[in-house]
């Protein structure tokens, strides 16, 4: 059997692994991979969320036991510390000898660091892996955690910026110094850079250029930092990113050929001078050239598998280095001939230093080609450009027009309409713009589902989905049916043009707002739209109209397995006083329900029979306790860590702030399910920026972060406001939350609301902070009407004998639902399995 | 559970031998549904109040064989009168019984007379 063994288990090492697994035939070859870290494979490239609570385990490429289950021998911890190419064999630091029959340098690269003196020092880090982090984290809380300390990051390269949102995530004061006069300089020209700077700035983030480091100074700890130029600058910590220099001891030690500054040298089919080692990755010199971004180095990994399985495959003749990066929340993308060096070229730019924006064009001399660009502060039209840059398409006679937006105007790329059929549109699963037309016309697709149903296309990371949705709207316009965003077929209109006319005409029924503007009988789908618009505009509760609430609306509990019911009473903030503790436990023993904890630190009772929903609630409510809404496309919980009341870092009273939000919004209907965190320091125990709105507390006030959610797909809330008190912060949810209320489709969670709203969080921030639509009274007075009418449901429900008849399993017998079965689990139950 | 499932066959209007009385018209809601008992049957029944229109059906949902269908939400697709499952928004035609968003089995639907104000479901 053939042995093939890769050295490094880095990204595109395991990205071989990858390939392999899916190309090559098992069984006939043998697969060992040497780490010398002791965790499977990472993604560096997202190494900074670590900082913002990512663990460990979400950055893994694959579990450990992905490797197993694909017969590849992976050896952790393990390192290579020679190879003998005549007997072909290396060792390793256990003294452990093993035999190859091809050999894949994928050992990376290491931080570079500048010659200077000082680097022993205490404070001093390189950004590179978990541990450097680990420790960059631990160091740097101690520091946030005295006061204001400067922390300095040397680079101001793609890995430096990236360096400098975790520093600055740690609450420190943050400086990045470079030894160009410019930012990235490798991705940015001039003025681009110089865009980039001042929005960096513009955040808090100070930048230095031209700055040669000569000295890390201080005694055991580093205390500043000297220029050549004799400035200093003081520093309690230093994170040296500064560039990458190839791993590539082995190499040199063994005797490979390398370039006159390091790398593997490699041909068109990454082997080195030695025809049975192949490089990929950062240890490898193409063209003259080490690569250090991730999509270069996933193509030499399929290249290299392509080429040990003999297939004809070579890497591209000009590596693409097109990138889209968002960089301390700044949109950054640049592709193909930046600085316009290749060929002659004309270039369009524009300049907008009030939003922080820049945009640059480079053009072929007949005016026909895109040959490359730089995009600074918005990158919204990058998938687009690229689209025309990779598939060679002849530019529009005004080609700022692609650039420069003009009030009104129609968009300038016309439409992904016009991208020939075999442009990709789709590249997780290579769908091309003619197989999802076709799909439309012949197929008869008539939704975005359908598409992807069809074609598959949008399944995989979803950033086509406008594309593929213009493309649908674009055929179907073409074969003469027209396309609305409309809620379903009973109304044509979205869900905010409803919410308009029934507030307008002042519609209370579902009815009369079916008999007046729609058609039909109403659906299960634009019912609870209704029924979530008539509780958003006047406060009505879902026992009102139960005929058109969602199931769980209807009868006020979550529907669960076997058709039994679950109830989450509302433990404000998730402080609860042991009577009421007692009187939870003392229902769940009388009603024989199965208990958990939920994520929103409330307790759940499962496995309540639809009859007994009433009883369960009346000695609830006697206890104290409210409805937690948990059924409902509603707010949920405010979750809070203890705060300062107790914590020992607590800045502010993170438990009161939530009791007081949870209060202020319970029961308040929305498009979708309303989750809420406070904490009371940087730490953020509440984990409050995976909710719709967090609030974490500073040194000098709260600090407000909207749009966030946990689930399948998570984002972190973004920053809305800093430094207010808790009155501003309210007003602010008022507006914000009363906006998202009125605007945003049915089941649209704030994340994917604000992905969608042009000009993004910046325009969010204009409109709710700023009040630069001058809504922001109105909002507020809605939001106070909801506010100031809100009851319980459960109260109104379990006081009316009319509303209490409704729950019963049969209309004509007392008798309960026979079929509904319980198990036993640990020492509760369960529903029968399906 | 194919056990239970064979305890529901649609029934035509001609084939009724026995009209069961399930109730007066007020013990139903309106443009809802719910659910009745007929021996060791459950049945759901619909009154669309605005056409005044009833609809009866089984009330096991054939996708993950729960007795739910009664507590789903009602309306029409393209003028068929169907009922969505609250479990997971399968819905079923009310007048043919047919699965029309997925590939389930149908599920039986009942002839229904309301009669001096009382709701009757017929069975054979």
């Amino acid at each position: 059997m053939m042995r093939i063994i890769v050295i490094g288990n880095g990204m595109v090492g395991y990205k071989f692994c990858e390939k392999w697994q899916a190309q090559a035939h098992q069984g006939m070859y043998e697969l060992h991979v040497f780490g010398e870290e002791p965790r499977p494979a990472y993604d560096r490239v997202h190494l900074s969320e670590f900082f913002s609570g990512k663990t460990e385990q979400d950055l893994y490429l694959a579990p450990t036991a992905w490797y197993t289950e694909n017969g590849i021998h992976l050896h952790l911890g393990e390192l290579v510390t020679q190879i003998d190419r005549d007997s072909k064999t290396l060792s390793t630091h256990k003294g452990e000898t093993f035999f190859y029959d091809k050999l894949i340098l994928a050992t990376g690269s290491a931080p570079f660091v500048p010659p200077m003196a000082g680097t022993d020092k205490q404070g001093v880090f390189v950004y590179r892996t978990i541990e450097d982090l680990e420790q960059i984290t631990q160091y740097g809380m101690k520091l946030a955690a005295k006061g204001t300390s400067p922390a300095v990051v040397l680079g101001g390269g793609l890995l430096g910026l990236e360096a400098a949102k975790a520093v600055r995530d740690l609450g420190l004061e943050t400086h990045v110094v470079e030894f160009a006069p410019r930012l990235m300089p490798r991705q940015l020209d001039e003025r681009a850079a110089d865009v980039l700077r001042e929005a960096i700035e513009e955040i808090g983030v100070n930048v230095h250029l031209s700055k040669n480091t000569s000295l890390i100074a201080g005694e055991e700890r580093m205390t500043h930092l000297e220029f050549a130029d004799g400035s200093t600058l003081p520093a309690e910590m230093l994170v040296i990113s500064a560039g990458i220099a190839p791993r590539d001891e082995l190499a040199r030690q063994c005797g490979l050929e390398l370039g006159p500054r390091g790398g593997v040298i490699v041909d068109e089919y990454m082997r080195s001078s030695d025809p049975d080692v192949y490089a990929i990755g950062e240890v490898a010199l193409y063209q003259g050239m080490i690569y250090g971004l991730v999509a270069p180095g996933y193509e030499m990994a399929e290249v290299a598998v392509g080429n040990l399985l003999n297939k004809e495959i070579s890497m591209s003749p000009v590596v693409d280095l097109s990138t889209s990066l968002k960089l301390i929340g700044i949109d950054v993308a640049s592709f193909g001939d930046v600085f316009g060096t290749q060929s002659l070229h004309r270039t369009v730019v524009f300049e907008d230093k009030l939003k922080g924006i820049y945009k640059r064009l480079n053009i072929s001399e007949d005016g026909k080609k895109l040959l490359g660009g730089i995009l600074v502060g918005e990158a919204s039209d990058y998938n687009q450009l690229l689209q025309i840059y990779k598939n060679g398409i002849t530019l529009p006679p005004e080609p700022e027009a692609l650039i420069v937006k003009i009030a009104g105007g129609e968009s300038a790329f016309g439409s992904v309409m016009d991208l020939p059929d075999s442009a990709i549109i789709c590249f997780c699963e290579s769908v091309s713009k003619g197989q999802i037309c076709t799909a439309v016309s012949e197929a008869g697709c008539e939704t975005l589902k359908d598409i992807t149903k069809c074609t598959k296309a949008n399944s995989g990371c979803g950033g086509c989905k406008p594309m593929v949705d213009d493309l649908l709207k674009g055929t179907l316009k073409g074969l003469g049916k027209t396309v609305k965003e409309t809620i379903c077929e009973h109304f044509p209109y979205s869900r905010q043009a409803l919410f308009d006319l029934v507030k307008i005409k002042n519609h209370t029924r579902f009815e009369d707002v079916i008999a007046d503007h729609g058609t039909g009988l109403g659906c299960e789908v634009c019912k609870p739209v209704l029924a979530s618009i008539f509780a958003s505009i006047y406060a009505e509760t879902a026992v009102v109209q139960s005929g058109i609430q969602d199931t769980n609306d209807r009868f006020l509990a979550n529907i669960q397995r076997n058709g039994s019911y679950s109830v989450v009473p509302r433990i404000p903030g998730g402080e609860i006083t042991p009577e009421k503790l007692i009187a939870i436990g003392e229902v769940a023993l009388k009603y024989e329900l199965y208990t958990k904890i939920t994520g929103g630190q409330r307790i759940d009772l499962f496995g309540a029979r639809l009859d007994d929903l009433p009883l369960i609630w009346e000695e609830l409510i006697a206890a104290g306790f409210e409805s937690g809404h948990a059924y409902g496309k509603a707010l949920r919980t405010v979750k809070s860590c203890v705060g300062s009341t107790w914590c020992r870092f607590g800045m502010l009273d993170s438990v009161s702030f939530a009791i007081e939000v949870e209060d202020r919004y319970k029961g308040i209907r929305a498009p979708h399910k309303l989750k809420g965190g406070v904490s009371g320091c940087i730490r953020e125990c509440a984990e409050a920026r995976g909710k719709d709105f967090g609030i974490i507390a500073t040194e000098e006030g709260w600090n407000l972060y909207v749009c966030g959610n946990g689930g399948a797909n998570p984002k972190h809330a973004v920053l809305l406001a800093e430094k207010i008190d808790s009155p501003t912060c309210l007003r602010y949810l008022d507006r914000f939350l009363m906006f998202y209320i009125k605007t945003a489709g049915p089941l649209v969670r704030t994340a994917p609301w604000l992905e969608k709203m042009e000009g993004g969080i910046n325009y969010l921030r204009e409109v709710i902070v700023h009040d630069s639509l001058g809504i922001g009274a109105e909002l507020e007075a809605d939001m106070a009407n909801l506010v100031n009418n809100y009851q319980c449901e459960w109260k109104e429900a379990v006081e009316n004998p009319a509303i209490r008849a409704r729950f019963k399993h049969f209309v004509n017998s007392e008798e309960k639902d026979e079929h509904m079965e319980f198990v036993a689990l640990r020492e509760q139950k369960m529903p029968r399995a399906w | 559970m194919q056990n239970l499932l064979s305890k529901y066959a649609p029934v035509a209007e001609s084939e009724v031998k026995i009209w069961f009385k399930a109730g007066s018209i007020h013990a139903f809601p309106d443009n809802a549904g719910a659910c009745v008992k007929y021996k060791d049957k459950q049945i759901a029944v619909f009154h669309f109040t605005t056409q005044n229109q009833w609809y009866a059906c089984q009330n096991l949902c054939p996708h993950r064989m729960e007795m739910v269908l009664s507590r789903g939400l009602i309306g029409d697709e393209k003028g068929e009168p169907k009922v969505a499952c609250p479990m997971h928004k399968r819905t079923f035609s009310l007048l043919t019984g047919e699965n029309l968003n997925g590939d389930c089995d149908s599920i039986a639907v009942y002839p229904v007379k309301v009669v001096d104000g009382e709701v009757y479901i017929g069975f054979r």
